[in-house]
Order: C-alpha cells, then structure tokens, then sequence
C-alpha cells in the first residue's frame, strides 16, 4: 500500500455565504499524477489553491506529507505551482524568473545556478535564460513558468490549468512533455482542468467534481467505462455517450423504449434491477454496432460526421438522437437504413431518480 | 488586372471636422491668452504699463522685474524676494511626495493583494476621505497639530500634505495593483515572498507608470496649495504661493504690475515643468487602469 503524500479531510471553503466546497476529502497518493476534472465553477482550482495554501479554509485540515500544512503559508507548504496565465515576473529576466524562490530563501549561488542550469536543460530553454516573459512565445512562457517550479524541489507539483491558452499544437507538445516529466521525475503531481483529453492522457487518478463534491475518483479507464452517475458518463467521452429513457421488463430481461426493446440479459448488474424500473440506458457511440442480427433495431441515417480516422453516423431511436462511431473508411449515405445492436457489456444503466450507475 | 474600388474615396476633411478644429483654436487662444498677457507685462515697465494698452507688445524689453521679483520684491515686511518661498516649498514638497506616495504604495499593496479582514470598510473609508473638503478638517487638524506640538513646523505641514494626499493616491494605487494578474501575487507567495519581499521585489518593479503619475499629482497639488501653507506652515516656512500672494497684495506704496507677473510665473513654473516633461508618463499610467473605477 502506497503512502498518501497530500490528504485533504473533510475541507469546506466559503465565499461569504456561498460554499464552493462541501466537507470535501481527497487523499493522493506518493507520485501520483492526480487529475481534477470538471466544468467552471465547480470548484476545481477553488480546491487547488486550498492545497497551495492561497486561500484559507472554513474547515477541515490539508496535509502534506504527514505534516499538518492547514494554517501554513504557502512558501512553507513545499509546493511549486503552474498557472494558466503563466504569472512570470514580467520585470524580470528568464534566469531571474526561475531563481527567484530561491533567491528568497537566501540558498547560495553555486547551488542556485546548478538547479537553473538543471532545469533548463530539462525543459530546453537554455538559450531563453537572458530574455524577459515579453520577449517569449506562450510555451515558452509556459515551460518558463514549468521551470520555476522544478528548480524550487517541490514535494508536490500544482497545475491550474496550464494549456489552456496554448493552441492545440502546443497543447498536445507540452501534454506530452509534463507526461514525460513525470515519469522522468515521479513527483505528486495535482493537475486541475476542464479538457477531458488531458485529464484521460495524463493522470493516474481522475476525480471529477461538480458543484463541490466530487462525482468519481479512480483511473481514466474506469471513469471512462464505468461511470459512477449520469454526470460523469455525459460529462467524459468525446462525442458523448448516447442516452435513452426506458423501463425495465424483469421477465423478458428487456429495456423498452417507446416500440422498441432492448435486451440486456448480459448486463453486469441486472440483479439489482427491479421490474418497472425508470432507468436511463448509456451507450458509447463506438459501442454500437451496424449489422442483422435479430436483436437489431432499425432506423435511418440522418446525418455523417466523417473525422478523418472515424466516422460519425447519426441517427434516432424513438426520437432520441443516437451517435454512432464507425471507422473512417466507412460509407453510408443520407437515408440509408441501417440496423444497430448495443454491446451491452459496456453499456451503463442509470438510475432515473438517484441518477447513479446501477 | 488589378481591381480598384469604387466611387470617390470618403473625405477625411468633414465639416464636422473643420468645426472641431475650430472650437480647439477658441479654447486654445482662451486658455493662452492670460499667459500672452502676464508674459508682455513682465517684459515692459512701469510707464508702459500705466498706457494701458494690455494686449501691445513692450516697445522696449526691460527684464527687471525678473530679479526682482526673485529676489528684492517685498512680502510684508521683508523684502528678499520669492527666493525664500520657492526653497520653502521644496522643503515642504519634497519630503510630502516621498511618504504620502510611498505610504499610499503600501497601502494600495495590502488592499488589492492581502485582503485583510475589514479591507473593504477601510475601502470605503478612503473613498469617503477622497471626497470630504479639507476645509472641513483644517481647525480640528490645526487643534491636534498643536497639542503635539508641531503646529506651524515645517514637520507638521509635511504631517498635513500627507495626510490629504492619501486617501485618493491609496484609491489610484489599489486601482492599479487591482488590475495587475492575482496568479503574480499567488506564485510570488508560492515561491517564498512575505509581505515587505514580494512588495519590493515583484510589485515595485511593475509600479512605475502609476508611481509617476501618483508623483505628478502630488507635486503639482502641494505645489499650488495655498490654503494649508497659510495655516500650518508657520512664518519661517511659508511656501512660495503665500509669498506671492504678500508681494502682490500690496497695502502700500505702487502696485508694480510687471513684478506681480514674473512673480506669478515664477511661482507656476515648477507645475508647468512637470506637465511637459511628464505628459506622456501620465496619460501612459492612466491608460494602465489607474483612475478607472
């Protein structure tokens, strides 16, 4: 068993008389490239600068390290942290940028232009160190700022948000690079954002948040296919799972929807299914398949999203819009009909109430 | 073949136009004409002056008014000049700009960044203290000064010129930092600044448009005060606004009008200095987002 290197217990956070987080614990562990994933204003960077000590608590404690950093400055917490705004000193040079936390801790010369030098040389912005933040590209300025928490030998590394004003191209680069730094470093690394690619490539753990809380915290394939409630399934995956309402019909082991049914005698938790149950039934577009079998459902081809690699075909059951992901040699036209079955092995079945994963 | 627009390309000479150049010319012969005035008048003498013709060019340059309004000219009693009063009002100016905009640069710091408890009453209370006539204050103010002992010392009137002087800068320094990126603030913390280090190291740096612009309102308006100068700086360091005053209010002997108007701009000419050199620093620092808000 791994050592929890930040635990955060039972925390809460108000601004005035709003709460941003509510009796919120998270526990990461030693290394871990931990993911905080939501939509804005869910309180993600809320929670981060928490753990960075920039805002003060309401109530409950942060450690770090089995040392109790609730009350500490943030100087004092052993953290380096990436913003989205890069926040370089813009009066002050590349080198000076990177030394500055040292030079306030008064470490000695030799000591802090080996570090620099270190660092540097990891992110490649040697030729950069004499240059102002003006004078430097958005990832430059971003590996810049990547730089300044490397050199300070953080125990735990803070993103908020770090790509998000890069462009895509540098995006998916400097996604790559922190990926690679982390394994090159295996630091904690505590990574807040909204893009949902990021968070699936990079992190070991994805806790997703909504209004304070958080929906589901394990691995990105878990998330991804085992999604805790309707939120997370509709909030993960690119194009979104498909969604239908329908009743469970306990003696043919069938979810009907409007005229149709669908079987769903291989679903994993069908037990705790009760007839008559109001569910709704997730299914990902690349879980739906096109062919004959007698367990189709037939309908038309409403309109084709080619991609490049895949195909997006879509279509509707009883009036709900349905994605499916095909290959990108594939070819249907306007008005085709088609035949689909679900593999309900991967498919979710929600709740229509309690809205959570049955 | 190359593609030319067209119809005629708009006029950029409208009437509207034509009538905005006008009215700037009005307003800048208004504005130019007094000064026009007190320039000739300096330069003719005495006889010249009692002709009357206000507007005529001196027939013969005499520039005695010069020196003498600098240094023979008589207030009250004494008569050595406004030399006196202009080294009075640098005494008095120099050290009111350095602590009123010093202290205002700490303050505006710890409202805008720190956000200690009861930061927004004492928001407020500057707002408030922007906006009160300091006429209001000036007989409790003489009262306090005088039980500590320091009415009509050159000490208390510099106490006084800051004391005005803070409220509004405070506003325009918090203004300035407001708008300056909090993520800054937050990594200087994270990277190990206090209070006093991430002040001197982070936001000084970053300060100078707005700091010109605090310098240049502080100076021009201590420079020009009047009122406090009579009141709590004392016979030995009355400002060069009092003295003028003395020469030219005369209750005796000829009011020699040609000194008056040296005198006059020579009292102005350290506010007129400090526009010129300045202008561009100041409409800089207030296009950063300093008087917005």
């Amino acid at each position: 068993m791994m050592k929890n290197n930040v635990e955060v217990k039972n925390i809460s956070f108000s601004y005035g008389k709003t709460e941003i987080l509510k009796d919120l614990s998270l526990d990461i562990r030693e290394g871990e490239f931990m993911v905080l994933l939501g939509p804005s204003g869910c309180g993600k960077t809320t929670l981060l600068n928490c753990i960075a000590g920039l805002l003060d608590l309401t109530d409950g404690q942060i450690w770090i390290e089995d040392d109790n950093v609730t009350w500490k400055e943030p100087k004092d917490r052993h953290i380096g942290m990436v913003f989205q705004s890069y926040a370089l000193y813009p009066s002050m040079t590349v080198e000076k940028n990177l030394s500055f936390g040292l030079r306030m801790m008064n470490t000695p010369k030799n000591i802090i232009n080996k570090k620099i030098k270190k660092a540097s040389n990891l992110l490649q912005i040697n030729e950069l160190l004499k240059r102002k933040p003006s004078q430097l590209s958005g990832g430059q300025r971003q590996r810049v700022a990547i730089g300044r928490a490397l050199v300070r030998d953080a125990k735990v590394f803070l993103f908020d948000e770090p790509l998000s004003n890069l462009d895509a191209k540098l995006r998916a680069e400097l996604r790559y690079e922190i990926k690679k730094l982390h394994r090159d470093l295996s630091n904690t690394m505590i990574y807040v954002t909204h893009d949902q690619i990021e968070a699936m490539t990079l992190a070991d753990r994805i806790s997703v948040m909504k209004d304070g809380l958080i929906q589901q915290l394990d691995t990105p394939k878990q998330i991804y296919n085992k999604p805790a409630n309707l939120f997370v399934a509709g909030f993960i995956g690119s194009p979104s799972m498909n969604f239908l309402n329908a009743k469970f019909d306990k003696t043919n082991q069938n979810l009907i929807v409007g005229k149709q049914h669908i079987n769903i005698a291989n679903y994993e938790n069908i037990n705790n299914l009760i007839d008559g149950q109001e569910v709704v039934f997730g299914i990902r577009p690349e879980n739906i398949k096109i062919d004959k079998n007698e367990n189709t459902i037939q309908c038309n081809v409403e309109l084709v999203e080619p991609m490049g690699a895949d195909t997006l075909v879509w279509t509707s059951i009883e009036g709900t819009p349905i994605s499916i992901r095909l290959e990108g040699s594939s070819n249907y036209n306007l008005n085709d009909e088609i035949n689909i079955s679900f593999d309900i092995n991967k498919s979710s079945i929600f709740d229509n109430k309690s809205e959570e994963r049955i | 073949m190359s593609v030319i627009p067209s119809g005629p390309r708009p006029k950029h000479l409208t009437i509207g136009r034509i009538g905005m150049y006008c009215f700037i010319l009005v307003c800048a012969i208004f504005f130019l004409m007094p000064l026009y005035v007190m320039v000739i008048t300096s330069l003719k003498d005495m006889d010249e002056i009692r002709a009357a013709n206000i507007l005529n060019l001196p027939k013969e340059l005499s520039f005695y008014s010069w020196p003498k309004a600098w240094s023979q000219a008589c207030t009250g009693f004494v008569c050595e000049g406004l030399k006196p009063g202009f080294f009075n009002s640098i005494k008095i100016t120099v050290p009111s700009v350095i602590v009123s905009v010093g202290l205002s640069a700490i303050n505006g710091y710890a409202l805008a960044f720190w956000r200690f408890k009861g930061a927004y009453f004492f928001f407020g209370l500057c707002m408030f203290g922007a906006f009160i006539p300091y006429q209001v204050m000036v007989y409790p103010l003489l009262k306090i000064e005088d039980a500590l002992g320091i009415y009509s010392t050159l000490p208390g009137i510099i106490l006084v010129h800051t004391i005005f002087g803070m409220p509004i800068l405070t506003l325009i320094f918090r203004n300035f930092y407001a708008s300056l990126p909090i993520d800054l603030f937050k990594a200087a913390r994270i990277d190990g600044g206090n209070f006093v280090k991430i002040f001197f190291y982070v936001i000084i740096p970053m300060s100078t448009p707005i700091t010109i612009v605090a310098v240049i309102l502080q100076v021009t308006g201590i420079w020009n005060d009047f009122l406090l100068g009579l009141v709590f700086a004392g016979r030995d360091n009355q400002p060069m606004t009092v003295q003028l005053n003395n020469i030219v209010q005369v209750d005796y002997g000829v009011a020699e009008y040609n000194v008056d108007m040296s005198a006059t701009i020579l009292t102005s000419l350290v506010p007129l200095f400090v526009y010129f050199i300045s202008g561009r620093w100041f409409v800089r620092g207030i296009a950063a987002g300093a008087i917005k808000g």
